[in-house]
């Protein structure tokens, strides 16, 4: 029996890399970039951008944040300086590598348009694209790929089902490893005959085959990374860097979406060690495992890192922090203008917060990942709209990327 | 008619339970809806499986006691000589070996309860109102004590008073513990003074409000999201129950019964506040109690739950009428809640051949195995398919719980796990079973004839059953 992977190659619909071969004669297939890779990496719970990014120059801050605060550059486990006022957190020595190297922007006091603090709600937002929840039964990114429809730019959500920003008319894959041996090429024809008559069922088995033979080309061994020794870290470091090299491959998706959960820091939040501390660590390990695995590819790359609102600028009663508003945000990738901060501060006093409460939003998150979109990704400035429908008055930053 | 009632014993024991055992559209096939609602007409009676389980306050009170150990311990290497400088990853060490064991037997319980029970729209229930009450087992402590909740706070609850199972469940160890409300302490509490005062003169050492719980409740538990709270109700209500807290801390949380529910006078916020435009006076934990029962009578609150069993029940996007009708009787038995499921199972709608609904992987699993009568007695092989499938037991991830609608589950390669644990369950039922008699007793007359051709033409019959697990109508309820 054929194993699934040459069946899927011998009957694969020509790839994009052919189709422009013939359409352009005398350019190889190898010699064809795809489009830019942009990967967004959604950080579900809320980010605490205040320990993730903290502004310790603000004379503020430290008064703020009490036995949380993270100390400044000179201090034993301080944050890690980036421009004399904002640092990184020190578990984020691998991203302050690539603010060294120009790749990694980094924006403060961010906020999508939600301005309520459910979870829920400010995923939906962030994820809708619109400026309320349920605003779109469609995620943006899925909108992008509609943009981009003449130029055949595949979407790969990484896990098992598709995070609503992901979600909508355009198809899109899914991958995660598995710990189960594959099914034969011929239950896979016979389920597609049987899914002949659902629509749905059928166009994701499609997709599934497609993703799973192009992560069969990448991938190490399915079984040797089920069994890896390295447990939770150490396996999502080999979906990252897996998902690289998926995405950097040929006829790969170029546009993906990666998402974590555990940013809840409510209580014993910790400061240079602690909760978020490890949380942070795995995170800075996870996306230079994804720039390993997009390899030349990576100087193309652009990845927005983000979450669904900030925290609030006190530390509460049991040292953590409740739901706030503005956020921070990374936009990393070889493409990227780096090197750079992206804030205007707002300043961390009572009177200057959001309600008495929250860093207040300066920058209208939209307008960052709208201008990526525009320069990144070359979308026609027309489909802005339609991918974050009413805002209209935000307008795109420039020169995230490099020209 | 007895066409119709056959077609309704297998919606019975597909859409409201979780999948037919052999033999079971038989039962169902006189008074398919009579069927349901006597299984939550019986009197409720523990499970067998569960009467071996550790309670949450014994497995709570010996983390407890480990975690005191551990501290004091570390207190006694000098200062800078502790072999990991991590406090929290010092913290964690031994954790989760010492729940992993309670966990998987709360795992391998509820799965054995779901896989034998002859009553699965009452179990279907239970995990209905255990997903919307979630505690995550992602938080560490919550690993051996999520299905505690599970088992002490809701399962016996589900069939009375929503009022009775909120309490319940508020009050339960296990969620004070997941949404961080045990040390949560009004400004102007006891023990909020006496640190206000040491602030003064030590430096930043504040003990004050947690929101997290006072938040979820509003939002996830009663209310919804847009049930008409603000900022202030929640500030407020958080206030309402500082003093929440469980037994057997360290230092001044150390009073109470180690690992059970303890009201602390010492960290509740004093003086009458007010929740939603009321004024509640002070009366310690009554005061709270008054605040949930009067969330547990809002409209806003009928219309949530309302929502949340119609989409889970009936449709991702229930029609209008259907959630008014719920709501309507909710509110009509003041949160008593039967009628409510008899407004349900009554509903004409919810008796449409045509599925609407994808099955979640803990539903799919529970109904391949239901269907095919397999029951593994280890552990490991009885929780395979939650694992593979993307949803072990009580990990949902947020005090959300599992989303409920098709497109949180149908994702490609969610497809192809599910194709790949059919293969490895029917490679191991093997030819024991014929996939066409699993097919009759599992679907009934919903087995189309299409899906009925290719099991009758597959080339083993193992790869029948596989086709069976995988066809369209098995995957949908």
């Amino acid at each position: 029996m054929r194993s699934r992977r040459e069946f899927l190659w011998a009957s694969a619909n020509i790839s994009l890399g052919a189709v422009l071969a013939s359409a352009l004669p005398g350019v190889s297939f190898g010699a064809l970039p795809g489009a830019r890779p942009f990967v967004v990496v959604i950080l579900r719970g809320a980010l605490d951008g205040l320990a993730a990014v903290p502004p310790f120059g603000d004379s503020d801050y430290s008064d703020a944040r009490g036995p949380i605060a993270i100390g400044r550059p000179a201090a034993p486990h301080g944050a890690l300086d980036l421009d004399g006022f904002f640092g990184l957190h020190p578990s984020l020595p691998l991203l302050h590598e690539r603010w060294r190297a120009g790749e990694l922007l980094v924006a403060h006091a961010v906020a999508s348009p939600y301005r309520e603090r459910s979870h829920f709600d400010g995923q939906n937002v962030l994820e809708n694209g619109g400026d309320r929840p349920s605003g779109s039964s469609s995620g943006w990114l899925n909108r992008v790929l509609g943009a981009l429809a003449g130029r055949n730019v595949d979407g790969l959500a990484l896990g098992q089902n598709v995070p609503l920003i992901l979600r909508g008319p355009v198809p899109v894959g899914s991958w995660a490893p598995s710990r189960l041996p594959e099914a034969d090429a011929e239950l896979i024809a016979r389920l597609r005959d049987l899914y002949s008559d659902d629509a749905t069922l059928s166009a994701r088995l499609d997709e599934a085959t497609r993703m799973e033979a192009l992560a069969d080309g990448e991938a190490p061994a399915d079984s040797a990374m089920a069994n890896s020794k390295n447990g939770g870290l150490g396996r999502l470091k080999e979906i990252a860097e897996t998902a690289g090299r998926m995405i950097a491959s040929p006829d790969g998706p170029r546009v993906a979406v990666f998402d974590a959960t555990g940013w809840d820091t409510h209580a014993g939040e910790g400061a240079a060690e602690g909760q978020l501390a490890g949380r942070l660590a795995g995170l800075d390990q996870v996306l230079d495992a994804l720039r390993r695995g997009l390899d030349s590819e990576w100087s193309r790359t652009a990845i927005l890192v983000c979450t669904e609102f900030g925290r609030t600028v006190q530390v509460n009663g049991t040292r953590g922090t409740d739901h706030g508003t503005g956020m921070a945000a990374f936009v990393v990738g070889g493409a990227v203008r780096g090197g750079r901060m992206l804030a205007d501060w707002p300043g961390l006093r009572e009177k200057q917060r959001y309600e008495g409460r929250d860093l207040r939003a300066t920058t209208d998150l939209r307008a960052l990942a709208k201008g990526l979109l525009r320069d990144h990704l070359a979308v026609p400035e027309r489909a802005l709209l339609d991918i974050f429908p009413g805002s209209d008055a935000v307008a795109p930053v420039r020169d995230v990327v490099r020209a | 008619m007895i066409t119709e009632r056959a077609t309704q014993a297998a919606i019975a024991a597909n859409r409201f339970g979780l999948g037919a055992r052999p033999g079971e559209l038989s039962s169902a096939a006189g008074d398919p809806r009579g069927w349901l609602l006597a299984q939550l007409h019986s009197s409720y009676r523990v499970p067998a499986e569960l009467e071996e389980l550790a309670s949450g306050r014994e497995i709570l009170a010996t983390f407890l006691a480990a975690r005191a150990a551990r501290a004091a311990q570390k207190k006694s290497f000098p200062r800078g000589a502790t072999p990991d400088g991590d406090p929290i990853k010092l913290l964690l060490d031994g954790v989760r070996e010492q729940l992993l064991p309670h966990y998987l037997a709360q795992a391998t319980a509820r799965t054995r309860i779901a896989l034998r029970s002859e009553s699965s729209f009452r179990e279907s229930l239970v995990h209905f109102w255990s997903n919307h009450f979630a505690v995550s087992v992602d938080k560490p402590v919550c690993l051996g004590i999520a299905g505690a909740l599970e088992n002490e706070a809701i399962r016996p609850r589900i069939d009375g008073h929503f009022t009775d199972l909120l309490l319940a469940v508020e009050t339960h160890p296990a969620m004070i513990t997941y949404l961080d409300n045990e040390r949560s302490a009004g400004p102007h509490s006891e023990l909020g003074d006496r640190a206000a005062r040491r602030h003064r003169e030590r430096g930043p050492e504040k003990i004050g409000l947690n929101e997290n719980l006072a938040r979820e409740i509003l939002e996830l538990h009663t209310l919804g999201v847009d049930g008409g709270y603000q900022q202030a109700d929640v500030t407020s209500f958080a206030a309402v129950i500082t003093g929440w807290s469980i037994g057997g801390g360290q230092g001044p949380f150390a009073d109470g019964e180690p690992g059970d529910f303890v009201f602390r006078a010492a960290l509740h916020e004093p003086g009458s506040k007010r929740v939603l435009g009321r004024g509640y006076s002070d009366s310690g934990l009554a005061q709270g109690q008054a605040v949930l029962r009067d969330l547990a009578g809002h409209p806003a609150t009928a219309r949530h739950l309302a929502t949340k069993l119609a989409r889970h029940f009936v449709a991702d996007d229930p029609s209008a009428a259907l959630v008014d009708r719920l709501a309507r009787a909710y509110s009509a038995n003041d949160g008593y809640l039967p009628p409510v499921y008899e407004a349900l199972v009554n509903w004409e709608e919810a008796w449409e051949a045509e599925p609407q609904k994808f099955k979640q992987p803990y539903e799919f699993v529970y109904s391949a195995l239901r269907a095919l009568e397999v029951t593994p007695g280890q552990p490991k092989a009885l929780l395979a398919g939650f694992e593979v499938l993307g949803q072990r037991h009580w990990s949902p991830g947020s005090p959300a719980g599992w989303p409920d609608r098709q497109a949180d589950w149908n994702g490609a390669d969610a497809l192809m796990k599910r194709i790949e644990w059919s293969v490895a369950l029917a490679d191991r039922v093997g030819d024991k079973r014929s996939a066409l008699d699993s097919a009759s007793a599992a679907l009934g007359s919903l087995a189309s004839a299409h899906t009925l051709k290719s099991l009758g033409n597959a080339a083993s019959a193992s790869q029948a059953l596989a086709l069976l697990l995988m066809s369209p109508e098995f995957q949908r309820r």
